[in-house]
């Protein structure tokens, strides 16, 4: 089974969202990268199914020269190789991305059995370039996966809803979105990480469309404003906490 | 005239989708998709653009959740058109203004927006939530394709339903990397059960398997809205905050009076969870005399 992976460079930005002077990105000096856990697990499931049924995994990303970075992760942890759709750093509406993902895939000399993405990215939450680059190639679309399971080219897939979940049997080719919790993945080794160095990574610059969702000011929103009530320091603290609980009727 | 996917006439969520739309101007349409109807988000998005052309909609709209988002990414994508997901607010015109959430709700976006229909799908409670009347029922539109139909909905698997829910409860008790390990979360659920809440954890703990992804909040994990929260041993990332930022009130523990959950805390306590956790397990059965 040949399984594509899309994955997304994002700062990873701890407990305080600063932007730049412009306000159109993220302040990232000091921060480090990641991609969506979402993703994390799409490619993680990747692996475990050309384990169980031979293929290979290619992952993709299309962002900044640095999204290399993400690439190599993924390498490290079991994808054969992998394709950077090299941005300028701007970014890229969602239909454009999707756009660049199909022009990449259509490049290729040998069409995905499988193509897994995030549900959603981590910062843009568009919720639909994986759709998109399933109606351009022409193959059907399951999203929000948390069991997946492929015999015979029949895809069957388990999606949470409320009570419980819902599936889905569909025949491959097929995109398919996940979420975390479908797996754990796996930490990559330190053999892993010297593999990773390496394998190939196909990089190529795709221009950029005009966006059609365009991005102007991003805004942090303002907080509650809090300033906590300090109930006590350790274990003394204990009676107050119940008090309030009272108070609030939990108990 | 706007047409609004609604799941049902009831929901909060829909709600708040109608009346969004009733903002836009015009007349607004809830459409919805007979009981018998199985999931199929390409041929249910098949069936809206057939809707939106006969109509002359100048939006299509629909409450930003799973399916939601969904169906109208698969309207986006059948038409060529863009979408903004998750919008708080849409002001018509050439081209259109949205806002939008990113990073699950830590972060807004104001964007311009264009094509025609306007398409996008409503952020929970970014308007009051009004009543409407019983939406229209759809079919499913003969010209669906049979690739449209290759994702339907084929069976079901029923919550086996034990205990409170993470996303019901009216109190839950979350432990974070601060807890140490699988044991320790011993007098986590010890607390919750007291309580009669849930037990929740951060990203941290999922990742070093000593909890289930089930339990995890955050923005890929459950979002909770509990008349209580409390975190304990969490240190306050966006990303778990945007799970339980819907708590009515926020109680944490933890030694670091510098982290980053105190700015959003209602109540503080400084100190080690494996002391204070215990101690108010301690006091609550005192108080109650069991
Ligand atoms: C796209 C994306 C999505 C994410 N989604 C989620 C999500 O859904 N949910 C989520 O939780 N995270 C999510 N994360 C991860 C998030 O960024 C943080 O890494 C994570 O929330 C940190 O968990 P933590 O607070 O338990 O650990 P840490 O940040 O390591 O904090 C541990 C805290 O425990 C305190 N502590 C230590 N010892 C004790 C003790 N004895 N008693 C009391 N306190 C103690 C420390 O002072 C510290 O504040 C996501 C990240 C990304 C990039
Ligand atoms: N720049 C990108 N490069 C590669 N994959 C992407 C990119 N943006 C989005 N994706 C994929 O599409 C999924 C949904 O993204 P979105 O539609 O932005 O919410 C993500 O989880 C990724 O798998």
């Amino acid at each position: 089974m040949n399984i594509l992976v899309c994955v997304k460079r994002v700062p990873l930005t701890g407990g305080r969202m600063t932007l730049t002077e412009d306000g159109r990105a993220i302040q990232t000096r000091h921060l480090g990268f990641t991609v969506s856990p979402h993703e994390e697990c799409a490619a993680e499931e990747a692996i475990r199914l050309v384990e169980e049924h031979g293929g290979s995994t290619t992952v993709l990303t299309l962002g900044p020269a640095e999204a290399e970075e993400q690439l190599r992760d993924m390498l490290a942890i079991g994808a054969d190789r992998a394709i950077h759709l090299v941005s300028d750093g701007e970014e890229w509406d969602p239909q454009a991305t999707a756009a660049a993902i199909v022009e990449a895939v259509r490049a290729l000399p040998e069409p995905f059995d499988l193509l897994l993405f995030g549900n959603e990215s981590a910062d843009g939450g568009n919720y639909q370039v994986p759709i998109r680059v399933a109606h351009s190639l022409g193959l059907p679309c399951v999203t929000g996966i948390k069991a997946l399971s492929a015999q015979d080219g029949l895809l069957r897939c388990e999606q949470e809803v409320a009570g419980g979940r819902d599936v889905y049997e569909l025949r491959l080719p097929a995109v398919v979105t996940v979420r975390e919790g479908i797996n754990l993945p796996r930490y990559p080794s330190v053999p892993g990480r010297m593999r990773a160095k390496r394998k190939p990574v196909a990089a190529s610059t795709p221009q950029r469309p005009a966006a059609r969702l365009r991005m102007e000011r991003l805004v942090v929103p303002e907080g509650p404003g809090k300033q906590a009530e300090i109930l006590g320091h350790g274990p003394e603290a204990a009676p107050r906490v119940v008090e309030i609980l009272a108070e609030i009727g939990v108990i | 005239m706007n047409i609004v996917w609604v799941d049902g006439a009831g929901d909060e969520l829909s709600q708040q989708a109608v009346a969004f739309a009733r903002g836009l101007g015009g007349d607004v349409a809830a459409v919805r998709f007979a009981a018998g109807e199985a999931y199929s988000p390409a041929a249910w998005a098949q069936t809206l653009v057939e809707l939106a052309a006969e109509r002359g909609a100048s939006a299509v709209l629909a409450p930003a959740t799973d399916r939601g988002n969904e169906l109208l990414a698969h309207v986006a994508a059948k038409l060529g058109q863009p979408v903004a997901a998750n919008c708080t607010s849409l002001t018509p015109g050439s081209p259109a203004r949205v806002v939008r959430l990113r990073w699950g709700g830590s972060l807004l976006e104001e964007a311009a927006l264009d094509g025609s229909p306007l398409l996008a799908t409503v952020a929970p409670h970014s308007v009051a939530a009004e009543p409407f009347g019983e939406p229209e029922t759809l079919a499913v539109t003969p010209a669906a394709s049979e690739l449209d139909l290759a994702v339907r909905v084929s069976g079901r698997i029923e919550a086996a339903g034990a205990g409170v829910s993470l996303a019901d409860a009216e109190v839950v008790v979350s432990g974070g990397r601060g807890v140490g390990s699988a044991e320790g979360f011993g007098v986590i659920e010890e607390l919750a059960g007291l309580l009669g809440g849930a037990v929740g954890c951060s990203r941290a703990v999922t990742s070093a398997g000593w909890r289930p992804h089930s339990d995890q909040v955050g923005q890929t994990g459950t979002k909770v809205s509990p008349e209580i929260y409390i975190a304990c041993g969490i240190s306050g990332a966006t990303q778990h905050m945007a799970g339980c930022k819907g708590a009515k009130r926020l109680l944490a523990i933890n030694p670091d009076g510098e982290a980053s959950i105190f700015a959003s805390a209602d109540y503080a306590v400084i100190g080690d969870l494996h002391e204070v956790v215990p101690a108010i397990s301690a006091e609550i059965r005192k108080v109650r005399g069991t």
